[in-house]
């Protein structure tokens, strides 16, 4: 079941394609918009404009393919996604080996513009295709004793050279409570801009937690376990300290390394003013309940 | 034969040339930013780029010697220049980070003493200062040997803009630590021979006093 979640953002919000082409004349839309905003709706006075597809898929982390931001797009066309297939298992009623096709068969999939925000303190927009991880999880039956789900990066060093370096335990892996993962903001992206994902943003599917850090959102995934113990996840393994396993976007708890209290969104040159960071990057209406009682310094 | 060639062949290129070439690469990064083509984040790439040049630099700065001593190519000369030239890169990158990525004057000191990685480049900024102040035949003469122990900053410097970068790298960063053994390794090569120098000048004392 789909559209449990109404985007804030419209349509309406994304640049049009042979706008975002060209930055100037993306300047140019802007103010075209803003002479439409009288007859928008509301959700247009934020003015979120999403980042251009040319920087989505060349500014990225992706350590598999290097630790460069450049290097994911470099290198990433050496992942064969074809027959892509999953593997299901843990506190399932129907673990199993899943190709993606039979995975996503029967689900609606829709657009979802996003705020993404990067722990090291740089933002973007993101207009995501995806389904719901909860049509997923509905599908293969989550049994009643399932309190976590992790996930797990392909780990393919023939065609990921980036894993020739331990820059992490590989492979990557990344884990959400499970009421988190039955969030109707949680979401399976397949597709940016209404076209197939580039591989080098997660292909084919990858998973999109926009209140949490980028991170959490753990791209091309080949195993989903569902379990009664939080999971290991990668970042908190190398660094407990640094990255814990909730990594919620919070501007109050600061990060050893950045400030989190503010943030640049990619796309805005050299002189490009930075902009306070949202608590759980503006999904607080949305998500703050899922936190309720707990101290969120402790649990960052 | 090759090495006198290579020698004689940098004995004709003047210092000044290096005032001219070095700054280069900087300008083309603040060229690339201005035109909008340093890519998607440019006020990180700068920084990098800035950052990343003036570890080299000091990392060629330190190579002088032991390059001299093992393979008799003689940079000696252009060491000045190569150092002030890092100075300029530091000062750039620091200015970059300080005026465009911060953007605020009460955030500077919450950065530096919060965060290592700051307060290890800033300490390694700092360290330069006295070191580019005394780059001249002047500050030569006045300090005689004492400007010969002062330079000897250059390591500590090194190690901090090293440790800077592998600090501010997030997992396992290769190429930072590949940066920081370079710079052990150099570092390594003059203890030794500054323990010589010390173990020979105590025994020209032990001689005078005792022997």
């Amino acid at each position: 079941m789909a559209h449990r979640w109404t985007n804030t953002l419209t349509r309406a919000d994304v640049t049009p394609e042979p706008l975002w082409l060209n930055r100037r004349q993306v300047i140019a839309g802007a103010l075209g918009a803003g002479a439409m905003a009288s007859i928008a709706s509301p959700a247009m006075a934020e003015t979120l404009e999403p980042n251009t597809w040319e920087h989505i898929t060349s500014y990225n982390n992706f350590y598999e393919f290097g630790t460069d931001k450049e290097d994911p797009a470099a290198n990433a066309h050496r992942l064969n996604t074809s027959g892509w297939e999953i593997e299901v298992d843990g506190l399932v009623d129907a673990p199993g080996r899943y190709s993606l096709t039979s995975l996503l068969e029967g689900l609606s999939e829709e657009e979802r513009i996003y705020r993404f925000r990067c722990v090291e303190a740089w933002s973007m927009v993101v207009p995501w295709n995806g389904v719901e991880l909860k049509d997923i999880l509905d599908k293969v039956g989550v049994q009643s004793g399932a309190k976590y789900v992790a996930f797990e990066t392909a780990n393919r060093p023939d065609e990921m050279p980036g894993l020739r370096y331990p820059v992490l335990d590989w492979p990557y892996r990344e884990g959400l409570r499970l009421d988190e993962a039955l969030h109707p903001l949680t979401l399976m992206a397949m597709g940016i801009y209404g076209k197939p994902i580039p591989n080098q943003n997660g292909a084919p599917i990858r998973l999109v937690v926009p209140w949490k850090y980028g991170f959490k959102s753990i791209k091309s995934i080949v195993r989903i376990t569902l379990t009664d113990q939080e999971p290991a996840t990668s970042w908190n393994m190398a660094n407990a300290r640094e990255y814990g396993f909730y990594s919620n976007v919070n501007p109050t708890v600061s990060h050893p390394r950045w400030s989190q209290a503010s943030e640049r969104k990619i796309g805005g040159g050299l002189f490009n003013r930075r902009q306070p960071t949202l608590m759980f990057n503006g999904y607080e209406a949305e998500v703050a309940d899922l936190y309720k009682g707990m101290d969120l310094t402790t649990y960052f | 034969m090759l090495i006198q060639w290579i020698n004689t062949g940098l004995r004709k290129i003047p210092t000044w040339v290096l005032y001219l070439i070095l700054p280069i690469p900087g300008l083309m990064a603040i060229a690339a930013g201005l035109t909008d083509n340093l890519g998607p984040e440019p006020i990180n790439e700068l920084e990098e780029e800035l950052g990343e040049f003036a570890l080299k630099l000091l990392i060629l700065g330190l190579a002088v010697s032991p390059l001299l001593h093992f393979t008799r190519i003689n940079l000696v000369r252009f060491r000045r220049a190569i150092g002030v030239m890092a100075f300029a890169y530091v000062t750039a990158h620091f200015l970059v980070w300080f005026v465009i990525d911060l953007q605020g004057l009460n955030q500077i000191w919450t950065e530096i003493v919060k965060r290592p990685y700051v307060t290890v480049g800033f300490a390694g900024f700092v360290a330069m200062i006295p070191l580019a102040i005394t780059s001249n035949d002047l500050s030569v003469r006045r300090l005689g040997r004492f400007w010969r122990i002062l330079h000897r900053l250059t390591y500590l410097v090194a190690i901090l803009a090293g440790l800077h970068f592998i600090l501010l790298s997030k997992g396992f960063d290769v190429e930072a630590l590949a940066h920081m053994v370079v710079i052990l390794a150099f570092l390594a090569l003059r203890v030794n021979k500054w323990r010589r120098g010390l173990q020979s000048g105590l025994q020209g004392l032990r001689k005078k006093f005792v022997g």
